[in-house]
């Protein structure tokens, strides 16, 4: 069985470069000279809320051992104790090679950091997460949208990990979709015919458009194609296959520069574990992706600047069922090799009731949407003006400052 | 609006149903919404296809069996009776439950592919998500289709208030959800357990008390919605109402009961009046969340919540709220009576525009191709796998809230690709065996644009004239 790998337009075999050139007329990458291409930047959405407290444990806090009892990730040093990033705070066991990267100064931590949200619904919390204003609703555009929309220069492709466009990508800008297949490839010429039968349904045109760019892409690099996903298996393995392609589709030429993946399982509510059980299971599966994100993107990697997020946090307190309930302040991760990294970005709020937020959630004292922005400004080099309609109503927010290398 | 009754079949069949197959278009067309109307009242039929099927109970009773062979074999392991560190595949839980998800996750498609009343089908489905559990949690793996058929079914042509009562006491949400365990802070059982523990150190004891999972869900998605008007303390305080709803069997402290049926454990439910939405709940054991339920059924937000969901999943994306209020005003008019809301829906006008205003989620999309050339794979494995493909398996919307019901979530270019894949295998496996136009004749009617046949006359195959037809902007949409 082939898999779906050739791209033809108009009836031509045209190298990859002709075939795009062919197909988007207006858009072109490294064809012009002089013109810095934009510098690659994941977001890594984690749905279901990551217990930040687990991921990050702040061990130097004399109320984290007792608010988590028996699910608490050991000080470091000791067995399956947390791996340590400044004295104060850790990383999961489960996360060896994100803490070769904070070593490496690839990595920042935030701790405390919410979106503009402070309500407790996945569902709302991620769309306020992904469409980078102050409510759930009444925005049917993503920042990460917007965002490709404000790139300077000849701008860059966006993309998504999975067959369809999550919220935070979607918008006025047409972005493609990539998941593996083990489907035969389809003759271009039915290809075609669609083409002239969608004449009249402007969605499915442009679609049909944005997932043949993406076969090209796909076949230019035989490493990305069906195969290998299917020796891959299933669970971690699979998804690491999928995120190694994702990275050398990125880093390729002509590649997409703006991407997004997202993972769910991360609503922890019974039987969350501490160094081992579900949630350490599901770490270790992130840790294992991010880097292999990190190979794919090979050449790319010290341009690369990757944010990882989830919606909010969860309770400082273990719940009655060795898990732990929605709450408000989580952690994030900013990690690639255009980062400035080896740091903790935090503003700690303490985890006494007194000083949680409605006495029972982490408080958070950063803004997202600060370390978004500056990401946006400082990497990709989107202008402090064009910010504004990115992340409206984030006027008064101001971006982190050195964020990222200069 | 006056449409012509071709008009109103193809649409009746396609937007309501789950499409055409052939010769459905000639049966309907006497009485377009009389089809509709007739299968949406009168009593629950069971369809052949779900004999046989795994009840929750015996989905859970194999769950508790598969844990405990895995907690065996991981014993074994550590007492080093067996070389390989890791649990030898496949896991005794899955290796149990995969065959129960299979049986059930094939009735419900062939039921869908040849049922002759498609709107009452597609109504199961819509509620069975709108009550979603999702398989990629192990245990929903076996409850998922047992929940359909126990909870679901049954009430379709029913009354909102037994629908819920019986979804939230079905093993499958209550385990989904987590509330089994979900222990009251001032019960019997965390009183004891306080006046043993007192001595211990606090900081390695094993916590007991509330989960509010369940009792979140319920309100944001099952009645109430997201902005229907409660607060955190209504979720804390809706939770301890409805600790104790659990489930029998399992090991220990959870031995009473049938195992995998839904139990009141009184020692772990929190005694007390209590407060939800500013209204009073005497102390009355199970009855107190029972009363709950009823009184969150009956609230102007339910209804709301209910019909907006309802008028989006058959009419449009962001349908008009002319249309949402005429639901819910049936709803709460009829004291959650759903066949009177369905009514509502079907007498809307606004509902029969020839213009296609949904784009059909993958699930639909298989359901309408496999009904259109009546050539469902009899194998299983065969049978499931476009769902596979196309992202929508059954019962795995990987969260309570379900599938989403928009097209943007459904319309990424990959997911366009995919099932231009999909199609062209289907087609090739019928190569020309059926006329692609009188295959578009007999699903699409009156339906199918010029371009559309001009397409399927000019095709190079009639593998190829088929895979158009199913491509086609007017057999995506509905």
């Amino acid at each position: 069985m082939t898999t779906r790998r050739r791209f033809l337009h108009s009836g031509l075999k045209l190298g990859i470069g002709g075939a795009l050139a062919a197909a988007l007329p207006g858009v072109s990458f490294a064809a012009t000279p002089g013109a810095p291409r934009t510098p690659p930047f994941v977001v890594v959405i984690l749905r279901g809320a990551l217990d930040g407290l687990a991921a990050v444990p702040p061990y130097g806090d004399d109320g984290y051992a007792h608010a988590r009892g028996a699910i608490a990730i050991a000080r470091p040093g000791g067995p399956q104790g947390a791996l340590d990033l400044n004295g104060f705070f850790g990383l999961h066991p489960a996360l060896p090679l994100l803490h070769e990267r904070y070593v490496a100064r690839e990595l920042v931590v935030v701790h405390a950091a919410a979106s503009a949200y402070r309500e407790r619904s996945h569902f709302d919390g991620q769309n306020v997460l992904e469409n980078g204003g102050e409510h759930p609703s009444g925005s049917a555009s993503g920042w990460l949208n917007r965002a490709l929309g404000a790139l300077p220069g000849h701008g860059a492709d966006g993309l998504a990990l999975g067959q369809n466009v999550p919220l935070i990508l979607r918008g006025p800008v047409p972005v493609g979709s990539w998941a593996p297949t083990s489907m035969p490839e389809v003759e271009p010429e039915l290809i075609e015919r669609l083409r002239e039968l969608y004449a009249g349904d402007a969605t499915l045109a442009s679609r049909l458009d944005e997932g043949t760019r993406i076969d090209a892409l796909v076949s230019d690099d035989k490493s990305i194609g069906g195969d290998p996903m299917q020796k891959a298996g299933g669970g971690v393995e699979r998804l690491k296959a999928i995120a190694e392609a994702a990275g050398r589709m990125i880093a390729a030429p002509t590649g997409p520069r703006l991407a997004v993946m997202d993972a769910g399982g991360w609503d922890t509510h019974a039987g969350e574990g501490g160094a081992e059980g579900q949630l350490a299971g599901r770490l270790h599966g992130l840790d294992q992706v991010l880097d292999a994100l990190r190979r794919g993107l090979g050449a790319e990697w010290p341009r690369t600047a990757i944010l990882v997020c989830t919606e909010f946090g969860r309770t400082v307190e273990v719940n009655g069922t060795r898990g732990t309930d929605h709450g408000t302040g989580a952690a994030a991760f900013v990690l690639g090799g255009a980062v400035q990294g080896g740091r903790v970005l935090a503003d700690w709020p303490g985890l006494s009731p007194r000083e949680r937020h409605e006495g029972r959630d982490l408080r958070p004292t950063t803004d997202l949407r600060a370390v978004a922005k500056a990401l946006l400004r400082d990497h990709l080099k989107i202008p402090e003006r064009a910010l504004a309609d990115v992340f409206p109503g984030a006027s008064a927010v101001a971006a982190t400052r050195d964020l990222v290398r200069a | 609006m006056t449409i012509d009754r071709a008009t109103g079949a193809a649409i009746a069949t396609s937007r309501f149903g789950f499409g055409a197959r052939p010769g459905e278009l000639v049966a309907v067309a006497g009485d377009p919404r009389g089809w509709l109307s007739e299968q949406i009242e009168g009593p629950y039929r069971v369809s052949a296809e779900l004999d046989g099927l795994a009840s929750g109970r015996e989905a859970l009773a194999q769950f508790l069996a598969g844990r405990a062979e895995r907690n065996e074999a991981r014993k074994a392991i550590e007492r080093g009776t067996q070389g390989n560190p890791a649990l030898p595949p496949p896991d005794p839980v899955r290796a149990r439950l995969q065959p129960i998800y299979q049986a059930h996750a094939e009735a419900r498609t062939r039921i869908a592919i040849g049922s002759a009343a498609s709107f009452r089908e597609r109504l199961v489905h819509f509620w069975s998500n709108h009550f979603a559990v999702s398989v990629d949690k192990g245990i929903c793996l076996g409850t998922a289709g047992a929940l359909e058929v126990e909870a679901i079914r049954p009430h379709v042509s029913g009354r909102f208030l037994d629908m819920l009562r019986a979804v939230e006491t079905h093993p499958a949400m209550i385990t989904y959800l987590d509330n089994q365990q979900s222990v009251g802070p001032h019960s019997e059982l965390a009183t004891r357990r306080a006046r043993q523990l007192h001595a211990e150190s606090d900081a390695k004891q094993q916590r007991i008390g509330l989960n509010e999972n369940l009792a979140r869900e319920i309100l944001e998605l099952h009645t109430l919605g997201v902005d229907g008007g409660y607060s955190q303390a209504d979720v804390t305080t809706f939770a301890a109402v409805i600790t104790g709803w659990s489930i029998g069997g399992e090991g220990g402290r959870q031995a009473a009961g049938v195992p995998g049926e839904f139990l009141f454990r009184a020692q772990i439910h929190e005694p007390g009046t209590k407060t939800v939405l500013g209204r009073r709940y005497g102390d009355g054991g199970e009855q107190q969340g029972l009363d709950v339920l009823r009184d969150l059924a009956a609230h102007p937000s339910t209804a709301k919540h209910l019909a907006t969901k309802l008028a989006r999943h058959f009419v449009a994306d962001e349908p008009a709220p002319a249309l949402v209020d005429a639901l819910a005003h049936a709803y709460t008019r009829h004291d959650g009576h759903l066949p009177a809301v369905y009514s509502a829906l079907i007498n809307w006008d606004d509902a029969w525009q020839p213009a296609p205003r949904k784009f059909k989620a993958p699930q639909d999309f298989v359901y309408s191709a496999f009904r259109a050339l009546e050539v469902a794979p009899r194998e299983t494995k065969k049978l499931l796998a476009p769902f596979e493909l196309l992202g929508q398996r059954h019962w795995n919307p990987g969260s309570p809230a379900g599938w989403p019901d928009r097209q943007q979530d459904w319309d990424g270019a990959d997911a366009l690709m995919k099932r231009i894949e999909w199609s062209v295998a289907l087609a090739d496996r019928i190569g020309n065996a059926h006329s692609a136009l009188a295959s578009s004749d007999a699903a699409l009617g009156v339906l199918a644009s010029g371009p559309t046949r001009t397409a399927l006359t000019h095709a190079s195959s009639g593998a190829q004239a088929l895979a158009l037809l199913l491509m086609s902007p007017e057999f995506q949409r509905r």
